[in-house]
């Protein structure tokens, strides 16, 4: 028996996605472009899937423009609002916690003249919204913050920073790839002007994704070509990609508060097995505004690596950081942000829930988990590995 | 149920077949891969030389796929650089001549790796190494040469115990290098034909001098000077870390006949040269002794055959334990250069007794 716990990662696809795009692969669809009416069938299939996502959301359809994924937004949000700002903007805010498809554009632009301010969190996770606020001047092109914390699942407060934004004329995106499925999005609330969210993150298939552009909002496109999708990300669209992410987006939408409750009653029964069960346990984030469905942990006395490798093979998959292109992971930088030594991120685990975990998941990993850390605390005890260097 | 071995993978084409002859044989297998060095940048053109590649680790991915068993990437660098880079540089500093593979046998292979195998509970490691172990009649347990008498790697595996023993398996002990290429063939592994390793992991373009410059403050380099025996300067050095016993080029010296470094005096900085002959040692003595059998320790003085660097033939010798780990061995028909750092191993025809680091040489 697998218990599959990286929903932050990757939601394995809804029975309801797999029907649906079998279908779509059944059929015989051409390209949406096309004036034929197999093209017109495919148009239209793929402008449902684009006001499922767009209802996902609160926003209109044609704000929604289909990308590979929740990088591909990110970038082109990021690189778009850089290169469609004018010449008194150069400086951009975000966070020192975001995902890598922000931070390595945002070096990017460090090096080609913009100053990056990085808001430090917190030591819960939390980025101090006042901060950011402060940071926001009429010299900004730009303003990124992830709404949700992929990595221990804080929920960003971002009222003030949408108000000073818009105040000074700045662009406001919001990276809500983490927030989708686990938390109510409605774009006018947010007052954003660009939001990212990807398809695999709430059960839809990897490879699509999509980025909310407010009408009007300035961001040059990155992709050039044909005048698809607002002429904003050239290229034949993901049909396929974009028809189960509009059925996994109307299965959250249809049952979010729900999903909400029952993932937070599995999510808080298995901190507090843990918590009772390994000694010296620690959540890493707030305990209160963040979402129920992500446990990031610091399992006392052992490398997270070996939890994870041991935790695997007795069926039980959880993450840890990010891997390097080799496979090994990384200690997570957002711990690190958050004021943990590197060696209690090397001992972080993060355990995410969703759609697909049952309570009989949760109740066989609360069970195997405390089993795992004792015996690897017992054979392999960690160590600090800064004091040997 | 079957019993679990973790497999240690390189992605080369020997520990591959170990992991899938075990495979075959009905072993749980869990392959992994242990980053030992930072990655090598893309455009270096050394890269494809040197193991813990990117590349290495997905050969040994796909053999993991292809045999259907799970297989991971485990993060050593900090134990490889604390424990088998820092003793290589400080050795070089030391004035002797490391043996680093030794040194990762010792203390990642068999301990850190150990420890990973007692956590996932399993009941083996196994490597890719060429050399035999087998359990007597008594249970006790003998490590022996590979069959492969070109490939043993029995050298490098002497600090092995009989708990260590008794827990590891070397699937390729009775095979020959070719018949490993054919079984890879055979069972369609995509690396059957990739070439040796030949070089330390580390240091992939062999310069061993630069890089200890590079790992060190210009402080803690011993510069001084090249000598003869009876004291004569012959001229000024960079570091005593530029020279290994029984050198003969690159000493920055014109001399008539052929001179050989004898002696490295890291204290002083002298580099002391001679004649061929100047080299010859009696014996030598042995530091960090350890023996396959305890047995051994209790014998009294023992007649057995020494190694004094992986490629040189074993030797006949006599060995006498002395005190504090340490053991004296002399050369029964006079000897060769003695390389202080170098490893000493002991064999009895095809079986290893033991073995230790050389400490220094024993004059007639």
């Amino acid at each position: 028996m697998r218990i599959y716990l990286d929903h932050n990662a990757g939601s394995p696809m809804r029975p309801a996605v797999r029907d649906a795009i079998a279908r779509v692969g059944a059929a015989a669809h051409g390209n949406p472009a096309s004036v034929h009416r197999s093209g017109q069938h495919a148009r239209r299939a793929l402008e449902q899937a684009r006001e499922q996502v767009a209802a996902l959301i609160g926003a209109s359809a044609r704000a929604i423009v289909f990308t590979s994924g929740g990088t591909e937004s990110n970038n082109l949000a990021i690189f778009g609002a850089a290169r469609a700002a004018g010449g008194d903007r150069r400086r951009i805010v975000t966070s020192a916690i975001e995902h890598s498809s922000v931070m390595a554009p945002m070096a990017d632009l460090e090096a080609r003249g913009f100053e990056v301010i990085r808001i430090a969190p917190d030591r819960d996770g939390r980025v101090n919204p006042e901060k950011v606020a402060a940071a926001i001047d009429n010299g900004v092109a730009l303003v990124t913050i992830g709404l949700v914390n992929a990595e221990v699942g804080t929920i960003m407060d971002v009222g003030a920073v949408a108000r000073k934004a818009t105040r000074v004329g700045a662009l406001f995106h919001l990276d809500a790839a983490q927030a989708a499925g686990r938390i109510k999005l409605r774009v006018e609330e947010l007052s954003c002007d660009l939001m990212t969210v990807s398809a695999h993150k709430i059960g839809g298939p990897a490879g699509c994704g999509a980025l909310f552009v407010r009408p009007r909002a300035r961001v040059a496109p990155s992709m050039l070509g044909g005048p698809q999708e607002s002429g904003m990300r050239a290229g034949t669209p993901n049909l396929i990609g974009a028809i189960g992410f509009g059925v996994a987006a109307a299965e959250v939408s249809g049952a979010l508060e729900d999903e909400r409750a029952r993932i937070a009653v599995l999510g808080d029964a298995l901190l507090e097995h843990l918590s009772a069960a390994i000694p010296g346990v620690r959540l890493n984030g707030a305990r209160n505004g963040r979402v129920a469905n992500t446990l990031n942990l610091t399992f006392p006395g052992v490398l997270g690596e070996s939890m994870l490798i041991a935790l695997d093979l007795e069926g039980v998959e959880v993450s840890m950081g990010s891997a390097c292109a080799a496979g090994a992971v990384e200690p997570s930088h957002v711990l690190t942000a958050m004021g943990r030594s590197a060696a209690e991120a090397r001992s972080s685990l993060r355990i995410s829930a969703g759609w697909s975990t049952t309570a009989n998941d949760i109740a066989h990993a609360a069970e195997i988990i405390p089993r795992v850390w004792r015996r690897v605390a017992g054979a392999e005890p960690a160590f600090d590995a800064e004091a040997l260097r | 149920m079957s019993a679990r071995v973790l497999v240690a993978m390189s992605g080369g084409v020997d520990s591959s077949v170990a992991a899938a002859l075990l495979c075959e044989q009905g072993y749980e297998v869990v392959g992994v891969a242990m980053r030992l060095t930072a990655e090598a940048s893309p455009s270096s053109a050394v890269r494809r030389a040197t193991c813990c590649s990117h590349e290495d680790f997905e050969d040994a991915r796909r053999v993991a796929e292809r045999m259907d068993f799970p297989f991971y990437v485990i993060d050593l660098r900090a134990d490889f650089a604390a424990r088998v880079v820092g003793n290589f540089v400080s050795e070089y500093l030391g004035g002797r001549t490391p043996n680093p593979c030794v040194m990762c046998n010792r203390e990642i292979k068999f301990d850190r790796l150990w420890s990973r195998a007692r956590a996932l509970e399993a009941d083996f490691v196994a490597t890719g190494h060429y050399a035999q172990i087998e359990r007597d009649a008594g249970g006790r347990f003998h490590l022996r040469r590979g069959i492969d008498s070109t490939k043993d790697q029995s050298y490098f595996l002497f600090t092995l115990g009989q708990s260590e023993l008794a827990r590891t398996l070397f699937p390729l002990g009775a095979m020959t290098k070719s018949e490993v290429r054919e079984r890879a063939r055979a069972l369609g592994l995509a690396n059957a034909d990739k070439p040796e390793s030949q070089e330390i992991c580390f240091v992939p373009d062999g310069d061993y001098a630069s890089f200890v410059e590079r790992a060190v403050a210009p402080a803690e380099i011993r510069r001084g000077s090249v000598v003869t025996a009876d004291g004569q300067a012959l001229a000024s050095h960079g570091g005593v870390h530029r020279f290994t016993v029984g050198q003969r080029r690159g000493l920055g010296i014109a001399a008539g006949t052929p001179m050989y470094v004898s002696e490295i005096r890291a204290a002083t900085g002298e580099v002391v040269v001679g004649p061929r002959d100047q080299l010859n040692a009696a014996g030598l003595v042995a530091g960090q002794v350890r023996m396959v059998d305890p047995v051994w320790f209790e014998s009294g003085e023992v007649r057995l055959e020494v190694k004094i660097r992986y490629r040189h033939p074993a030797l006949p010798a006599r060995l006498r334990m002395l005190t504090g780990e340490r053991a004296e061995i002399r050369f029964e028909h006079g000897g060769p250069a003695v390389t202080p750092g170098q490893a000493c191993v002991f064999y009895r025809g095809d079986e290893v007794l033991g073995g230790g680091f050389i400490e220094r040489a024993v004059e007639a």
